[in-house]
């Protein structure tokens, strides 16, 4: 099975102010599009990123053919614990994952 | 209608200049850009300083105050210096009497300050006027005193303000980074959806076009809709593009919540009117009932020293993981030794580059790499015991062998001396909002002719 990020145009992740993060799957055609609203579901973003399903948000934009998904940050940005003070290298856990 | 001219996404990122002289020929209302944001970290706030270098800042804002005078328009900067801080409007404003006076130019500027007194957020908690958002660390009158800096986001109630003046130049602290552009709209009776769609649109200049970073952007706010325009060579906004950009930095695509209310942006249309600009109808602002403003703040979180060492030896590489954990045990038990100090006294993470560094446990990928950087980060309740535990952690990074039977190794070491202090590290401690009864309750303003 391919990887996410090579059947879709980008996968980019962002801080959502401080304590949220926010990634972007652009699809780049609807049939692409139909292929990861069906074959990503939110329990398994939930598990790569280990946080409660409850606390993600979902939105599945066919006019953009975009998936994005929002979520508490991993940590705190710019806590101790933070790796990533932008949010953008959480990108690639997503982008690498194997779909149908 | 009301032209809004921006220059770029936030002061210190540049801007092409061929395309803003293009947007002051085109006779804006208005010239606003952002200087500042919470993206790079709670440091800026804990310490009220800048981000950007003042001789960068005060070369793009000089060219701005040339523009503004060629425009006759206000110009106007939101969050200015980073974090919007009390501390960085002055140094704003120094910058800015310094730039005026060599192009030889006078101008009325507006000053905008956004800190909070600790005692006024307080009380408001005291009081119940302040409420969580989503996800919002625990707080107490206690952890309000802890603070360095905290400051609330004005929205375009308080620009208004500032504008009415008649000012020049107005230099804001902490505002949302929409109210600087949706403020001028607003007060003259455009579209308020659009007003504050346009503002989201514009508020990371050219990211909403192709050729983001050219920058500069104009946008047309009118009193049904808006059409933004990007003005660099070659870049272009397609409705793709720009309603693309509700999703950047934003939690929730659809819904922006500013004070006094929140954009819905759900039944939105975007057209494209020809292969650079794009019309947006459809946008809805609806009003709350309270009128509050939302707080940041930043406080001590401890001192930190780092090391950094190098291991390019295979045999090393491959068993990197079990190296670096046994240098953790015997490292924290030199520390209870030596120093008496145990888990609760400090904190010693052993992150490794080329492995885990950046995603941690979330990690998926297993494959070995050429080398592996090994990064120690101490945090201690003062710089001097975050070094001396550094120093305690610089022999294991320099001589710690896999096996007790080979030659004692030696590993890289980038830097002499080893230890790196970085001194104060701060933590985001606020994600609450704070209830007004009137906008300009938590803000000063004044006017200054320079």
């Amino acid at each position: 099975m391919p990887e996410l990020g090579s059947i879709v145009e980008k996968v980019r992740s962002k801080n959502a102010g401080p304590f949220w993060l926010t990634v972007d799957i652009f699809c780049g055609s609807p049939e692409v599009y139909a292929r990861v609203v069906n074959g990503l579901s939110s329990e398994r973003v939930a598990r790569l990123f280990r946080v409660e399903e409850a606390t993600l948000k979902r939105f599945d934009i066919a006019v953009l053919h975009v998936v994005k998904f929002s979520l508490p940050r991993p940590a705190i940005q710019g806590t101790a614990h933070d790796r990533d003070m932008h949010g953008a290298g959480w990108a690639p856990l997503l982008a690498e994952v194997e779909i149908n | 209608m009301t032209r809004i001219l921006i220059p770029s996404g936030a002061l210190g990122l540049g801007y092409d200049a061929e395309a803003l002289a293009r947007g002051v020929a085109a006779k804006p209302d208005l010239i606003a850009i952002d200087g500042g944001s919470t993206d790079s970290g709670p440091s800026y706030l804990g310490r009220g300083v800048s981000k950007y270098s003042r001789a960068g800042t005060k070369a793009e804002w000089k060219g701005l105050i040339a523009a503004r005078a060629e425009a006759g328009c206000p110009l106007v900067i939101g969050t200015a210096g980073t974090c919007g801080a009390d501390s960085t409007v002055e140094w704003l404003y120094e910058i800015t009497v310094e730039a005026l006076a060599e192009l030889g130019l006078s101008a009325r500027i507006a000053v905008l300050k956004s800190e909070q007194p600790k005692e006024r957020v307080a009380d408001a908690l005291k009081e119940g006027r302040v409420t969580p958002l989503p996800h919002a660390p625990e707080i107490s009158a206690d952890l309000i005193r802890s603070t360095t800096h905290i400051v609330a986001l004005a929205g375009a109630e308080q620009i208004a303000e500032a504008l009415e003046t008649g000012a020049d130049i107005v230099i804001a602290g902490r505002t949302t980074d929409t109210a600087i552009i949706a403020a001028l709209p607003l007060m003259r009776g455009d579209h308020a959806g659009a007003a504050w769609h346009a503002a989201k649109i514009g508020e990371c200049g050219a990211l909403c076009a192709t050729n983001p970073q050219s920058g500069v952007i104009q946008i047309d706010i009118d009193g049904e809709g808006f059409t933004v325009t990007p003005l660099a060579d070659g870049a272009h906004c397609t409705p793709h593009t720009v309603s693309a950009h509700m999703l950047y930095e934003n939690s929730d695509p659809f819904i922006l919540y500013e004070p006094g209310g929140h954009l819905d942006v759900t039944a939105a249309r975007y057209a494209a009117i020809d292969d650079t600009s794009v019309r947006v109808t459809g946008s809805v602002w609806v009003p709350s009932e309270r009128y509050t403003v939302k707080l940041e703040g930043a406080r001590v979180a401890g001192y930190q020293t780092l090391l950094l060492a190098t291991v390019r030896d295979r045999r090393y590489v491959e068993n990197i993981r079990a190296w670096v954990d046994d240098i953790a045990s015997r490292h924290a038990q030199r520390v209870a030794n030596r120093m008496g100090l145990g888990p609760e006294d400090y904190a010693c993470e052993l992150r490794i580059i080329g492995v885990e560094a950046t995603l941690g446990p979330l990690e998926t990928r297993r494959e070995a790499p050429a080398e592996a950087g090994v990064m120690g980060i101490i945090t201690a309740p003062t710089q001097e015991r975050a070094n001396e535990i550094g120093k305690l952690l610089n022999p294991f990074l320099l001589h710690h062998p896999l096996t007790r039977e080979e030659e004692q190794p030696t590993f890289a070491f980038p830097f002499s001396p080893a230890e790196i202090d970085r001194g104060a590290i701060y933590e985001f401690c606020l994600n609450h909002v704070m209830e007004l009864d009137d906008p300009m309750d938590a803000f000063s303003l004044e006017v200054r002719d320079a």
